[in-house]
């Protein structure tokens, strides 16, 4: 369910790509690449510069919140209070604001996030290092998983138009594509898991089974997967649908493309136009959807892992929302958002690699 | 990133005739039609039945009734109070929301991205750039941190907030289409005729746009229902009243799941929300099929 996928009707393809000369073509991909770096760079510092501001000037500002409820639950005095939020906050909520800032982001650079509210002793950043590997595990294997059913089943609803196969497929696509993931979720736990008894649910709580050591070993994997399975399957089925209306569309415009006609007129047999000039051209505007999806999923697992009680990224800002834990929600917040950039840059990077042309748009538009 | 292009056809057509277009259209397509009265008949049904039932009121003797006891249809929650009549009232705020957020964010995107194009140079650099940092930061984790922060307590704040945070994927599209139209020549003579800024964009160029934008309109309510709802079950947004969402959290929280009794009591949310949401992806996608004749026609 994601509307940016929707928008897709993509007409980047105009016909196969032209090569400039190699050298050119690789200078002009170092000025492409600096100003997407740059642009990805310039993402980040927004984002934090608005959350630091976001934190320091809402409503309720948590840094005052905190050291007013530690002067009034242990009664000491304002300074030492003060200190102590400093500590957490890696902030002094005395020093001008302008002050304050230059240390939040000096500190941000070192990887000091502040420290946990929650659980006193964590740093945010240990929070981090423990929950975000498992969401990006769940949600890269599930992400990879729908794109290449979806992109098989879009091609496939392409050529066989009209067909049972068609309206079957385009069917379910759009009743996948309309369930929310949580909404799945939890069917999945009812049927799956409390009618069919396939899955153990208490068992699958959690990341990996406590107990076991982590290590590259086979048995670690497969417990790791066990654990992982309904979160993949929630994220996957929810995702595959768009994936494969987008590719069917994609396809279709492929399809009409007069470089496909001169191809057949050429006579090319079928499976050399299928494959070596619609289906590379048709998955290209799919590439840069690629991103926008990833974080449309991980922003969409604080839904699934508080319903499977998967422990991941999603259920530790779940937890820190409801503990009011504002360092760990900053720098979930944060980090969320950085992952996201960067996912984007390399959607981005490997898009402009399979279809040089988009260097050459991407230049005015920015 | 790549710009969404949407062929524009017929220009030059007022947007009445436009509109009456689209809603023709889409009763040829059986599909759109079907999603069509789903919402239709699902935006009657929860704003003007709840006024002939009577109201939900806890009663300790009926607690977790099964589907089809005698006086409640779906049976009863752990409350006592009908499944069926909270599930019947329980839409009017997840559609409110759903359409009021819709309609800010396409507005501001449509003012946002077409002034940005017509005017181009630094307006047009500053809105690309924050609708591509607003593209990036995911939404729902966003959302969930304002909620930390503020009570979101009326509907109306939670749309404003949900709308304001939604416009960035509409904006870039209707920046591109304003930014092909700007070309042609009605607009080009509307421009010699110094019509003034603000009557050559909505008036002359906007209406061209009004199947595409209605299209986004409706992606727009699909994608706020679905934050809404989730925000609702995480018990992120306040669970005063009764709508879907709160029924979900509390059935999810009171382990419906694992009684067979009251199975349809977390089931009876869930199918009003996935029937309004798939009449709302049917209308879409007939939408987009109308405006890409590619995909009709082959």
């Amino acid at each position: 369910m994601s509307g940016a996928v929707d928008t897709s009707a993509a007409k980047l393809i105009e016909g196969p790509a032209v090569e400039p000369k190699p050298s050119a073509a690789r200078r002009f991909f170092g000025a492409w690449l600096v100003r997407r770096v740059l642009k990805a760079l310039l993402t980040v510092f927004i984002v934090t510069t608005g959350t630091f501001f976001l934190v320091r000037l809402l409503p309720g500002n948590p840094v005052e919140t905190y050291i007013q409820t530690q002067i009034a639950q242990t009664g000491i005095s304002y300074e030492a209070a003060a200190a102590q939020a400093q500590n957490l906050f890696s902030l002094d909520p005395d020093a001008p604001l302008i002050s304050q800032y230059f240390t939040y982001m000096a500190n941000l650079l070192q990887g000091d996030f502040g420290n946990s509210t929650l659980s006193p002793g964590t740093t945010v950043a240990e929070v981090i290092q423990t929950y975000l590997p498992w969401t990006l595990f769940s949600v890269g294997v599930a992400t990879v998983f729908s794109f290449i059913i979806g992109i098989v089943a879009g091609m496939v609803m392409a050529y066989r138009r009209e067909s049972w196969i068609d309206h079957l497929l385009s069917s379910l696509g759009a009743l996948l594509h309309a369930i929310p993931n949580y909404i799945l979720a939890i069917l999945i736990v009812v049927f799956l898991g409390v009618k069919l008894q396939w899955f153990n649910l208490t068992e699958a709580r959690g990341s990996y089974t406590p107990g076991v050591e982590p290590s590259f070993s086979l048995a670690f994997l497969n417990d790791i997967f066990y654990h992982a399975t309904l979160p993949i399957l929630a994220y996957a089925l929810t995702t595959v649908g768009s994936w494969a209306l987008v590719m069917k569309s994609s396809t279709v415009e492929t399809l009409g493309e007069d470089y496909v006609t001169v191809a057949r007129a050429r006579g090319l047999s079928d499976s050399r136009i299928r494959s070596g000039y619609v289906g590379r051209n048709a998955v290209l505007p799919l590439f840069s959807q690629l991103a926008v999806s990833l974080g449309f999923v991980v922003g969409g697992s604080i839904f699934v892992e508080r319903i499977f009680g998967y422990q991941g990224i999603g259920f530790s800002l779940f937890n820190a929302v409801n503990g009011r834990d504002y360092p760990v929600l900053q720098g979930i917040f944060l980090v969320v958002t950085i992952s996201v950039v960067v996912a984007n840059l390399l959607a981005d990077v490997l898009y402009s690699r399979l279809d040089p042309r988009i260097r050459v748009s991407g230049q005015g538009k920015g | 990133m790549t710009e969404a292009t949407i062929p524009v056809s017929a220009v030059g057509t007022t947007g009445v005739s436009r509109f009456a277009g689209i809603v023709s259209a889409l009763r040829r397509s059986p599909a759109g039609f079907i999603g069509f009265l789903i919402v239709g008949l699902m935006v009657l049904i929860t704003a003007i039945v709840p006024f002939f039932l009577p109201d939900v009121a806890p009663n300790v003797k009926e607690i977790l009734l099964p589907a089809g006891s005698p006086g409640h249809l779906l049976g009863t929650d752990n409350e006592g109070k009908d499944v069926l009549i909270q599930m019947i009232g329980g839409g009017r705020t997840v559609i409110f929301v759903g359409f009021v957020a819709a309609a800010i964010s396409t507005a501001l995107a449509i003012v946002l991205g077409s002034l940005a194009a017509y005017l181009g140079g630094w307006v047009d650099s500053v809105v690309v750039t924050l609708a591509d940092v607003f593209l990036t930061v995911p939404q729902i984790v966003l959302l969930a941190v304002l909620g930390a922060f503020f009570r979101l307590d009326s509907p109306l704040l939670l749309a404003l907030l949900v709308g304001g945070l939604s416009w960035p994927v509409l904006t870039r599209a209707v920046r591109a289409q304003v930014f092909s139209l700007k070309e042609r020549e009605f607009v080009e003579a509307a421009r010699l005729l110094d019509l003034g800024t603000v009557r050559v964009v909505f008036v002359e160029i906007l209406p061209n746009m009004a199947s595409f934008i209605l299209m986004n309109f409706m992606i727009g309510v699909t994608n706020a229902i679905y934050q809404l709802v989730g925000l609702y079950l995480l018990g992120l947004a306040p669970l005063s009243g009764a709508n879907w969402g709160i029924m979900l959290n509390r059935a999810w929280i009171a382990g419906a799941i694992f009684n067979e009794a009251s199975l349809a009591w977390i089931l009876s949310p869930i199918v009003a929300i996935v029937l309004l949401l798939l009449g709302l992806v049917m209308m879409t996608r007939s939408l987009e099929e109308i405006l890409n004749p590619r995909l009709r026609d082959r």
